[in-house]
């Protein structure tokens, strides 16, 4: 099948990996930017503006959970989050930001995909910490260990796997959403298979569809292996079952 | 020179464009059914096949689970080449993502059953089609509803993706808006799309209500 043959000579190419002209390109006002006909230069944009949206909602999401989840309060919220970035399509968030003062390009999606990335770190993180026995918080607060210890020191390792898998959850979403910007004039992977299809070149789109699969499925690997690896070994079939 | 004027929601838009936006809105809607019944169908007799034999439990939920990660649009560019551009593509697109949640919901709720149930409607003699659609089913309907409202309200928002491939419901709407900076356009297609995706599910939960009445008394009394 000519298709296969198509996606094969692409993906075995090194001018498609390198690029016409390097990894870079030039800009209008003097700066640069990753070049789009580059499969490496493309992954590493794509990395980045997934590391930066997951960074970005990491950073509110897990002081918000962790103190929500100490008062246990707001369980309601995290829930009604939760639920509305399911029903809405980031699509319509990547266009809605397009057409206002926000823009389009990469800044604009790496804040739609940090907005989808929220919920399911804030939902863990809350769920986490709001579940360590009562007990075990009774018994830390009794020791005379103070609110702000009994947060961080007690409840916070106890609730990590549950983070941990929310986190996971998050990056490799992230990295599946990311392919979404090129509709929207953004880079990362996704562009491969927009270009294909405007181009009708199908055997490009298959491969683009191949490396961009196989980037979530690596990351997603990775967080797992991650989130293996820090969580302390008794804690970890309590993940397992979480998860 | 001032520029015209582009505002967010406009009912003037809404009025000249009823025709398309309702034939989109409609493509949109029997889309996602579709899908979600496909899926079910599928996915019940999965579930059903995993609780009974053991082994293939792990394997039918990795294999879901991994077909889960891979992302919408890389899923429609893998399809595109071989099912052509438009609605099969994306129906079948759909399908795929629909399935994990229902197979993991239905798979939960099945082997949530009391034994202890099972075992007395085994007693009586209920043989196990019987069993299976008598006893465990009406059982197992919490979380089978639960999985078919994600499912749905997911499907939804996943049915704009199929932009790539030319056939997106709402999402068409969306995306020509974005061409052409026609904000009206955007913000009408995306309020419809979470405005359907409400309705939708709270159309399953209605019925839900109505095809258990046991679980509403349960709460009331």
């Amino acid at each position: 099948m000519s298709v296969w043959t198509d996606a094969w000579d692409y993906i075995t190419s090194s001018t498609s990996w390198m690029g016409q002209n390097g990894l870079t390109r030039p800009t209008f006002d003097g700066g640069w930017s990753w070049a789009h006909d580059s499969i490496l230069a493309l992954t590493i944009e794509h990395l980045y503006m997934s590391a930066a949206a997951v960074i970005t909602a990491a950073a509110i999401a897990l002081p918000l959970g962790i103190v929500l989840g100490h008062v246990r309060r707001g369980g309601g919220l995290t829930v009604v989050l939760s639920n509305i970035s399911r029903a809405m399509p980031t699509l319509a968030l990547l266009t809605l930001f397009a057409a206002s003062a926000i823009g389009f390009g990469n800044r604009a999606v790496i804040i739609a995909a940090a907005i989808f990335a929220f919920p399911p770190i804030l939902t863990n993180t809350f769920t986490g910490m709001a579940g360590v026995d009562a007990d075990v918080r009774e018994a830390a607060l009794g020791q005379g260990l103070t609110r702000m210890q009994v947060a961080l020191r007690v409840e916070l390792p106890l609730a990590w796997p549950l983070i941990a898998a929310g986190l996971r959850t998050s990056a490799a979403q992230t990295v599946a959403t990311v392919p979404l910007a090129a509709l929207v004039a953004g880079g990362g992977l996704g562009v491969i298979i927009n270009t294909g299809l405007a181009t009708q070149r199908y055997g490009e789109v298959l491969a683009g569809g191949v490396l961009v699969a196989l980037l979530t499925l690596a990351v997603d690997g990775l967080m797992a292996t991650l989130q293996k690896g820090l969580t302390p070994p008794p804690l970890r079939i309590r993940a397992r079952s979480a998860a | 020179m001032d520029a015209p004027p582009n505002p967010w929601l406009s009912w003037r838009y809404v009025e000249n464009n009823w025709g398309e936006i309702s034939d989109q809105l409609t493509i949109h809607t029997t889309l996602t059914l579709e899908a979600v019944a496909i899926a079910f169908a599928i996915a019940f007799p999965l579930a059903v096949l995993a609780r009974n034999v053991r082994w293939l439990a792990g394997p039918v939920l990795g294999t879901a689970g991994v077909l889960y990660t891979v992302p919408s649009l890389a899923l429609f560019a893998l399809l595109a080449p071989f099912t052509g551009i438009g609605r099969t593509t994306v129906l079948i697109g759909l399908v795929t993502y629909a399935l994990l949640v229902l197979v993991r919901n239905i798979l939960t709720g099945l082997e949530g059953v009391d034994p202890d149930i099972i075992d007395a409607a085994k007693g009586l003699g209920y043989g196990r089609w019987r069993l299976l659609f008598g006893v465990e089913l009406p059982h197992a309907l919490p979380s089978i509803v639960a999985g078919l409202r994600i499912a749905t309200v997911t499907t939804v928002a996943l049915v704009t993706v199929g932009v790539v491939v030319g056939y997106g419901g709402l999402g068409q709407l969306m995306f020509r808006g974005f061409q052409s900076n026609y904000r009206a356009q955007i913000a009408t297609s995306a309020l419809l799309c979470v405005v359907l995706a409400l309705a939708l599910d709270l159309a399953i939960l209605l019925a839900a209500r109505w095809l258990m009445p046991w679980a509403r008394r349960r709460r009331a009394a």
